[in-house]
């Protein structure tokens, strides 16, 4: 029985280890694109010293297992890997990974896109920053909305 | 029917993370947040129409018109911000 390709967890992750458990054992592998997201120490003009990250666990890991599965309907990959941090983080963090492995490069950079698209709109997770003012829930982007629109999805979250 | 209603983010802050409730059969996603906005308070200003407000059936992303059956797991959460 294979582990979920997806993790929620408070610990922080290694880029190299997730990518050798992904390739170990399959030579079918041609490209491996990789995206990590992290903490950045300015939002909104606000610098930031701190990020709390929210989720709703089991809808969190269904709704990713999903678009993975979308993603599979729509690209020829081996295999996927994603990695999202909840709890306490602090600038400069990394709080997502996304790891596709295909045959060639063209399909592992489209699809772990398309799962960066997919999750910033239809995974529930919530941020709330730190700034001099205090504490504040980060607003959805509806440049998120357009991106997921690119592939054909028309899922409204920040509108 | 026996429902459980979750919030998160910035309405589980103001309204508390769970509430289990009684709904008549036939009950839409909907018409149960009609029914929160009408207790007034917190809840009326926090699922007032116009706001954005996400909900979800079953731990799915569900709409209005997505009808509620006993033991469902409802949620309402503000646009998500992950990633």
């Amino acid at each position: 029985m294979p582990r979920s390709p997806v993790t929620i967890q408070q610990a922080d992750f290694d880029l190299s280890a997730e990518v050798a458990a992904l390739r170990d054992g399959d030579a079918q592998v041609g490209a491996v694109a990789s995206f990590i997201g992290t903490v950045r120490d300015r939002s909104e003009g606000s610098s930031v010293s701190a990020m709390e990250l929210e989720h709703y666990p089991g809808m969190t890991e269904r709704a990713i297992e999903s678009m993975i599965d979308e993603a599979r309907q729509r690209f020829h990959i081996c295999s996927v890997r994603v990695i999202h941090r909840v709890g306490a983080l602090m600038p400069r963090d990394q709080i997502v990974l996304v790891v596709v492995t295909s045959a060639h490069r063209h399909d592992a950079f489209q699809a772990c896109e398309f799962l960066m698209d997919y999750l910033k709109t239809q995974a529930p997770f919530w941020k709330k920053e730190t700034t001099p003012d205090g504490a504040r829930w980060v607003d959805a982007r509806q440049a998120d909305d357009a991106a997921l629109a690119r592939w054909g999805l028309k899922m409204d979250n920040a509108a | 029917m026996k429902i459980q209603v979750r919030y998160f983010a910035s309405l589980r802050e103001a309204l508390g993370s769970q509430e289990a409730m009684d709904v008549e059969a036939g009950t839409t996603l909907g018409a149960l947040r009609d029914q929160l906005i009408a207790r007034g308070g917190e809840h009326a200003r926090c699922l007032a129409r116009g706001r954005a407000v996400r909900s979800a059936l079953d731990q799915v992303m569900a709409d209005d018109t997505a009808p509620l059956h006993d033991r469902a797991e409802v949620a309402f959460f503000p646009p998500v911000t992950g990633g």
